[in-house]
């Protein structure tokens, strides 16, 4: 398993120190119907972003916690990665989106009737938010206003 | 930091009513942040899914951490087998 070891030092003192936040969800919610009935929608961290979108702002102290709308239509092959992170390897998901946005995984499995189908639309934000406010206050509720408006009955969340 | 920001978006869309499942290949700081459902992954940071073209990985990952989607009590924490994560 990764590890906090991992990382350089300066990530690794950071990270070790840093005071996590958490939002509570209990008790949770259910599957309203089988899995192989049900529409899935992806959030990914990895800051995929389309080229005709405004690209992630690296600028905005504590990280910029906006996010795009990834089509599932999209050819994923042309998304660019807003990540300026060095504290991972990019090579797998610059080779590979699928890595993070397994839309033709998914494809494959709505196909061999193991999941209802894929939303229309994926969301992509850029994880490396250290001051998560707004994440958590604006933009990580909107997306979640989005999910249930365009009825979205279940979701994977990745990381990079 | 992307293992809190993945924890905390899934926590807000939880608790709006859609079930959610995450990947983490971090368990130290997802632990902390404390999210649902997770399928912890031993594989490198940026790697959530396994192998960039391994196609088998991708999609044995992908069924393990959906699967977790039915579960219920919550929070549902797994670590993926070591037999999909050899996969070819």
């Amino acid at each position: 398993m990764a590890s906090l070891d991992d990382l350089k030092l300066p990530y690794r003192l950071f990270m070790r120190a840093y005071p996590y936040r958490k939002v509570e969800w209990r008790p949770g919610a259910t599957l309203k119907k089988p899995l192989r009935e049900a529409k899935v929608a992806v959030v990914t961290t990895a800051g995929f972003f389309l080229p005709a979108q405004r690209p992630f702002d690296d600028s905005i102290r504590g990280g910029d916690g906006s996010f795009r709308e990834i089509p599932a239509g999209a050819d994923l092959d042309s998304l660019r990665i807003g990540h300026k992170s060095d504290s991972f390897d990019h090579s797998g998901i610059e080779a590979d989106k699928n890595l993070a946005l397994p839309l033709d995984r998914m494809r494959e499995m709505r196909t061999e009737g193991e999941i209802g189908g894929l939303a229309n639309i994926h969301y992509s934000f850029m994880g490396s938010i250290i001051a998560p406010k707004r994440l958590i206050a604006e933009s990580a509720p909107a997306v979640a206003r989005l999910l249930f408006e365009r009825e979205v009955d279940a979701v994977l969340l990745t990381p990079v | 930091m992307c293992h809190q920001s993945v924890g905390l978006i899934q926590s807000i869309i939880e608790a709006s009513g859609i079930p959610t499942v995450s990947i983490s290949l971090l368990p130290e700081v997802t632990r902390k942040v404390d999210p649902p459902r997770v399928l912890f992954v031993d594989r490198p940071l940026g790697f959530p899914l396994g192998e960039p073209g391994n196609q088998n990985m991708q999609r044995e990952i992908l069924r393990e951490a959906l699967a977790l989607l039915s579960e219920f009590p919550l929070p549902a924490w797994l670590e993926a087998e070591q037999k999909v994560l050899s996969r070819q």
